[in-house]
């Protein structure tokens, strides 16, 4: 049903592939399913393949990091403290990138932090979407006082430097690692919702939704069979965006003391511990900033790379 | 105007009033004894504890105590810091000139870097400059602010020694204050040159910290505005009629550019304001982002609360003025429905 509106592109002037065997008929009008074409656009991105290359690594890195990593992220060796990395006087290979102020192997530290890291972002990522999209449906499919008070609810959230209400949720909550993700979460929720109200908008008055309407479609099915499908591609491109800002939030909060508590090897918190070593031993500073930056940064190229993608209009 | 200027009040006020609700929740929602938390104090005897409870009107029903509270807060009351003692209000007035000094010094920064360089880009749209500018301002724009500025006070302060690490102003300076603004201030000194100098050593780091995220929003803005700008048809006519790339760039295209920019400049304030909590913790700048998470660790609630409130208002008011100025500028906006 939904799929009527998916526009079904035909590819004449493909490039063909480079067959050995010369005459393979392959049929001129070839369908590309929407999935295929987002990924052939991507693939012509440079810099998103770049990103998405570095965010497959992390996730190796997240699922085999008791493989990888050579110590464990609380294993303490007190005769190495803060012991340069390898490559300065008096570092050795034992701990590549050094050691904290308590004689923590900082490059396993920091392979568990991946797992924080990717974890902050999906469940935050999770939770804003569905609460977003909930409002937006809502405040979409039921105009008149639902949607002014869920409308004007967002505007309040929106209203608030997104830090601020952050702390001031962390504040009621208590500091803690869950604590900063719903603190965090909250604040995206209105982007959420006020894409999927637009879109929601946008798509009732097609006719594809009257017709299914017509035949006999309740609100619900309306709702998530129908209307929905056809709004994600905004959403996907706000969620890949989003896990960039949410991996920095979370971190931001670590660093104030708020989030993440330690020993745990969150980044934002590795950089809150190691603040009064900076003269002393800046490789305690420098890594864990460098990891949050490198992470954030390739989020944020895969984002615009399929928000390039996805957005006809933007394509040349 | 009228209308649209009416029409766009109507919708703040809620706003605000659901602000001023939360803000009254805030205190509310907080684990712990209602009285320990706003009189800081343990171990009070059942006695003064009511007694407490009722001077703070807190046996009231809760719309009571709401309307009580919205009055408070329109008549300026924010209640009192458990710390200091001092009016809420007073405290914010104290520090947020601080913190407004270090946000105009930032916008300035990323303002003044930021337009000539997304201009560049568009102009040179495909060069190397192009991709090393966007390269720069994704960087920017991806930035741990926190990280960007150890990493500057290790470098500029610690193994350089050209900048202070953190503060205001040197110590050996004595001045009364006038406008809050030190750059300012610092003139009325017995050594105002010097004391000048000082000032805006201190104010360096911490600017280009605060400005690095909004210097990346504004050069991307620019060189999508100006490029959007340099396919109409009028830049082609400029062209014909063979006025100088110069002139074309900066009259004709640059004008036109700017629209979409200022408004992303003047949406920037929440932003900022959110930079400011971190930038000022990190450099120990006294302005009311650090005392705001300096409240939150000493379990000052009321200050939090209050100041929560006063930063949102701030928030709010300036997106009204963004909002009624570009109708001001746009009439399509203003007749729009």
């Amino acid at each position: 049903m939904s799929n009527t509106v998916n526009a079904t592109t035909s590819t004449p002037n493909a490039p063909a592939p480079a067959n050995p065997t010369p005459i393979t008929p392959t049929p001129v009008n070839q369908v590309l399913s929407p999935s295929r074409e987002v990924w052939l656009s991507m693939r012509t991105n440079r810099g998103a393949m770049l990103g998405l290359i570095f965010i497959l690594l992390l996730i190796f890195c997240a699922i085999f990091a008791d493989i990888i990593s050579p110590h464990g992220y609380a294993e303490q060796f007190r005769d190495n403290v803060l012991q340069p990395p390898a490559w300065q006087d008096g570092g050795s290979w034992a701990f590549p990138l050094g050691t904290d102020s308590v004689g923590r192997d900082m490059l396993s530290r920091l392979i568990y932090g991946t797992r924080l890291s990717l974890l902050i972002g999906v469940i935050v990522v999770t939770l804003s979407l569905a609460m977003g999209i909930g409002f937006g449906l809502l405040s979409g499919f039921f105009r008149g006082a639902p949607e002014i008070s869920i409308m004007r609810l967002m505007d309040i959230i929106l209203a608030m430097p997104s830090l601020l209400l952050s702390l001031v949720i962390v504040a009621i909550l208590g500091p803690g690692l869950i604590n900063a993700m719903i603190a965090v979460a909250v604040t995206y929720v209105p982007h959420y919702a006020r894409l999927t109200r637009a879109a929601v908008m946008s798509e009732l008055s097609k006719d594809y939704v009257t017709a299914s309407r017509v035949s006999g479609a309740g609100t619900l099915r309306l709702m998530f069979d129908v209307v929905l499908p056809n709004c994600l591609a905004p959403l996907i491109v706000q969620a890949t965006l989003s896990f960039s800002t949410a991996i920095l939030d979370a971190a931001a909060l670590g660093f104030l003391g708020l989030g993440a508590q330690p020993p745990t090897p969150e980044w934002g918190t590795m950089l809150a511990d190691a603040r009064q070593f900076l003269e002393a031993a800046p490789w305690v500073v420098t890594f864990p900033g460098l990891a949050i930056l490198v992470t954030v940064l390739a989020f944020n190229l895969m984002g615009d790379g399929l928000r390039d993608a996805l957005d006809p209009k933007l394509k040349r | 105007m009228l209308r649209f200027t009416l029409s766009r009040l109507g919708m703040v006020v809620p706003t605000f009033l659901g602000i001023i609700f939360l803000s009254f929740a805030l205190i509310r929602l907080v684990p712990g004894d209602a009285i320990e938390i706003r009189v800081g104090e343990h171990g009070l005897t059942p006695e003064r504890h009511a007694q407490l409870m009722h001077e703070m009107g807190l046996d009231r029903p809760m719309y009571v105590q709401f309307f009580d509270y919205v009055n408070h807060v329109l008549h300026g009351d924010f209640g009192m810091s458990l710390v200091t003692r001092n009016p809420v209000l007073q405290e914010f007035g104290n520090l947020f000139p601080a913190t407004l000094e270090l946000s105009i010094a930032a916008m300035i920064f990323a303002v003044v870097i930021g337009l000539p360089a997304g201009v560049l880009a568009a102009v040179k749209r495909g060069s190397i400059i192009d991709h090393l500018v966007m390269g720069a301002a994704l960087t920017g724009y991806s930035m741990p602010i926190f990280w960007w500025g150890l990493l500057l006070i290790l470098t500029f302060s610690q193994q350089l020694g050209w900048t202070p690490v953190d503060g205001r102003i040197g110590v050996d300076y004595f001045f009364d204050s006038v406008t809050g603004f030190m750059t300012i201030d610092s003139w009325f000194s017995d050594d105002p040159f010097n004391a000048f100098v000082s000032s805006l050593s201190h104010l360096i780091l911490p600017t280009i910290v605060l400005g690095t995220i909004p210097l990346a929003v504004i050069a991307r803005m620019t060189r999508s505005a100006m490029l959007e700008v340099l396919g109409e048809d009028y830049i082609r006519t400029a062209r014909a009629k063979g006025l100088s790339t110069f002139r074309i760039i900066n009259v004709h295209a640059l004008r036109n550019a700017l629209i979409p920019v200022v408004t992303v400049i003047g949406l920037q304030v929440g932003t900022l304001m959110a930079g400011a909590i971190l930038t000022e913790y990190v450099f120990a700048w006294p302005g009311v982002g650090s005392w705001l998470v300096n409240s939150i660790t000493r379990r000052d609630y009321p200050s939090l609360q209050g100041g929560m409130l006063l930063i949102a208002t701030i928030v709010i008011v300036v997106n009204l003025l963004v909002d009624l100025t570009y109708g001001l500028l746009n009439p399509r906006i203003r007749h729009k429905r």
